[in-house]
């Protein structure tokens, strides 16, 4: 079986390799037949990963201890839904998952694209195929998930914090986002090197844009709610290395995503989508060397290899080409037009542009900052959460703020009075909200404040728009389904305010206290008072699991369990939080008990109360409904692109 | 049977790689179709046409639902209305030389404003 992996993957690498030298070939020299078989060879690249991918999953579910991959990441009492998320839990297979993602979409997206764009598809494979060689390269060179061993009796076993079914989703939901953005990169590069920069390569990859972008957005949502439930620290984003690397790429897509819709419409910021484009891929690229190289600390670094310097050269590498194809491409990328006027729909998106891009670097700046200080200086300075918080604040408030405005500015030029007729109602909406907030006490937090206004605000003016453009339209209906990117973009919007909402509301008014108990003595928070009961300890058949059982009166009255499992395969610790969600309070009550010992009967007890945070994870349903109602295939779109280019076929 | 499978593998994927050469093995025309100067034009006045009826529309769909005054709407809608002329003209010769389809160089709103477009994205 390993050697059918082998096999797969070293015909993989060959694939790759022909479609990239291949493909080139016949771009440069304009032939039709060799580009056809550069395009097979990309088509063979994925099917032949697919073998190999599947020949890892059977290993997996058979427990097949001579992988020794398999031997590494699970063990025989690992149910199977958890032996198979061993695929992404180690570096091997997730790089496995990375080859499989990318030949699987890039074949597609070739496949769908091939007669419409056949000039533009003949570069876009080699790039595509360039992408591959690399993975595959490392695949079979560097780190196989085929190398096998005389069989143990038993495996390791998976991760305890990996076994958590949202680890069953997060990770290749982060992939299919991660690798999604070289679909854009690679039509991109593909437009510059044929030297048609037009519009084509931007309606090609509008979909796969925003389908990656949604997986890397939803994905971070799963991961935040895996940190909530099984890190167990009472938060859910750390400002992680590893996290803030799939929010970079997700923040210059957000970019890229909006800063397109002024190329569509105004032929304008064709450079600047270029660089965003590049700088979401290469962004992606480089939290694959961040996750996987070791190079910086973080929860999410399970796995410390050599593969790190063959990422950053292929980074370092890919960056340049970037760099020079758009140099190279300048006089093609020239604007027709400029900008009208500052106050306009354009110029808003500039701003939220130059803002989300900031936001970007800056983040971007925290993460490199240690590496930084560890190669000048010798030795490691992170940068802690305020430095990141400060600019959230800096920089997301005012996107907030953008998000209300942006939509209710006309196109082209629009006139402060007639903007401020137009905001009048969502800053009424605003005031009164601030007032009553600061009437209930929400003034203790200034942050907090502001951004529950802002939030008000910008459902005013989602509700207000969606209400004037039904009343222009006659249904609310016919006017999401006659303009569903942008509604789906308004969907989207509503999602980010209920996400503001809830980061407000969990970190600028949550409430914790901690204490030292033995059975009988109780600690009480915001109207709650808990009772430590009893200690309790019990044996599976992987863990001896300690729990503190705490009797909870107030607002909600039942019985709270925390504390932790200590594993035996792996034999590593695992915090067992215990979590209540008060639904009528819209909070949160998180229990952490540490430290508890069984003997003494005295626990270490962390209390918060964390208002609001549940709408975090309602965020990310709507999140979904918005980008499928933006996903949506729209019929009379595509009649009109293939009228648009079907001169171009004949 | 391992190596079997991988080396069936491997010799399907070289066929299916080599199948355009199979299938033609002198071809009488090996050139890629890639749109020439005059079709890159052509795709460039297309883009040029749809932005400009595309922004006509939002024009239109923003002074419907407020976004817009009148004085603004009267000032903007006239070059908009001349722009996507001319694109339309420059696409389609065989049109009656300087006259504007369907009175789209008219300054001033009339009944077709009335007809609210959403306008795609």
């Amino acid at each position: 079986m390993a050697d059918l992996g082998r096999a797969a993957l070293v015909v993989s690498l060959g694939l790759s390799v022909y479609a990239l030298v291949a493909g080139i070939v016949a771009a440069r020299g304009n032939r039709r037949r060799l580009a056809a078989s550069a395009r097979n060879a990309l088509f063979c690249s994925f099917g032949s990963t697919l073998v190999a991918a599947a020949v890892l999953a059977t290993a997996l579910v058979r427990h097949d201890f001579s992988f020794a991959y398999v031997a590494a990441h699970t063990n025989r009492t690992l149910p199977t839904a958890y032996a198979l998320s061993a695929f992404w839990g180690g570096q091997e297979g997730s790089l496995l998952l990375w080859l499989l993602v990318l030949t699987g979409y890039g074949a597609l997206a070739v496949a769908l694209n091939r007669k419409l764009l056949r000039d533009l598809t003949a570069w876009v494979v080699p790039v595509l195929g360039g992408i591959a060689s690399f993975f595959a390269f490392v695949l079979v060179a560097v780190a196989s998930p085929f190398d096998t061993q005389t069989a143990p009796l038993d495996g390791a076993g998976l991760t305890p914090s990996l076994q958590n079914p949202y680890m069953v989703a997060h990770p290749p939901m982060l992939y299919l986002g991660y690798v999604g953005l070289a679909i854009p990169f690679a039509f991109a590069a593909g437009a510059m090197l044929s030297g048609r920069t037009d519009e084509r390569w931007i309606v090609a990859t509008r979909r796969w844009t925003l389908a990656a972008w949604t997986f890397l957005g939803f994905g971070q949502l799963l991961g935040a709610h895996w940190a909530y439930v099984e890190v167990g620290w009472g938060g859910y984003y750390a400002w992680d290395p590893v996290e803030n690397a799939a929010l970079m790429p997700w923040l210059a897509a957000t970019a890229f995503l909006h800063s397109v819709m002024i190329q569509e419409r105004k032929g304008m910021l064709k450079v600047w989508n270029m660089v965003l484009v590049a700088l979401a891929f290469e962004l992606s690229v480089f939290g694959t060397f961040l996750t996987r190289s070791g190079v910086v600390n973080s929860i999410h670094s399970f796995a410390k290899s050599p593969i790190g310097g063959w990422f950053l050269a292929f980074v370092v590498i890919s960056s340049l080409f970037s760099m020079g194809l758009i140099m190279f491409r300048l006089p093609l990328l020239k604007a027709r037009t400029k900008l009208e006027s500052a106050l306009s729909r354009e110029a808003a998106f500039l701003y939220n542009n130059l803002l989300l891009v900031a936001l970007c670097l800056t983040v971007l700046w925290g993460v490199l900052f240690p590496i930084l200080t560890q190669l000048v200086k010798g030795e490691t300075r992170t940068i802690g959460r305020p430095y990141y918080d400060f600019f959230l604040r800096a920089f997301g408030l005012p996107l907030l703020l953008l998000m209300g405005i942006g939509p209710l500015i006309a196109w082209r030029k629009a006139s402060a009075r007639a903007l401020l007729r137009t905001l009048a109602w969502p800053i009424a909406v605003m005031l009164v909200c601030g007032a009553g907030l600061v009437a209930v006490g929400a003034g203790s937090s200034k942050p907090g404040l502001i951004a529950y206004t802002f939030s008000a605000f910008v459902l005013a003016t989602i509700v207000l728009e969606l209400v004037r453009g039904a009343r222009a339209t006659g249904s609310l209906l016919t006017l999401i389904g006659r303009n569903r990117r942008r509604y789906g973009g308004y969907i989207v919007h509503a999602a980010v305010v209920l996400l503001a909402i809830g980061i407000a509301g969990s970190s600028a008014y949550g409430r914790q206290t901690e204490a030292r108990l033995v059975p009988g003595q109780s600690v009480a928070i915001s109207g709650y008072t808990l009772t430590l009961r009893a200690v309790r300890v019990t044996q599976t058949p992987n863990a001896t699991e300690t729990r503190a059982l705490l009797d909870v009166r107030g607002p909600w009255s039942g019985t709270i369990s925390s504390g932790a499992n200590q594993y035996r395969f792996p034999p590593e610790p695992s915090r067992e939080v215990g979590i209540k969600t008060n639904w009528t309070r819209a909070e949160d009550l998180y229990v952490i008990a540490d430290d508890v010992n069984p003997t003494t009967k005295v626990v270490y007890v962390k209390v918060l109360v964390k208002p609001l945070v549940n709408l975090i994870w309602i965020a990310g349903i709507v999140f979904l409904l918005g980008s499928a109602v933006a996903l949506w295939p729209d019929a009379r779109e595509q009649r009109r692109l293939v009228t648009r280019l079907a001169p171009a076929r004949a | 049977m391992s190596i079997v499978a991988g080396i069936v593998l491997a010799a399907l994927v070289v066929l299916l790689v080599a199948l355009p050469f199979l299938r033609e093995p002198v071809a009488a025309d090996d050139r890629l179709e890639a749109p020439g100067e005059e079709e890159a034009r052509r795709l460039s006045l297309v883009e040029e046409r749809d932005r400009a009826l595309g922004a006509l529309k939002e024009l239109e769909f923003d002074h419907r639902t407020g976004k817009i005054g009148d004085d603004d709407y009267r000032e903007l809608v006239g070059p908009l209305r001349r722009e996507a002329a001319r694109a339309l003209r420059a696409l389609e010769p065989q049109r009656r030389h300087g006259a504007a389809p369907e009175g789209l160089e008219s300054a001033e709103p009339t009944a077709r404003d009335e007809v609210v477009a959403t306008p795609q994205e």
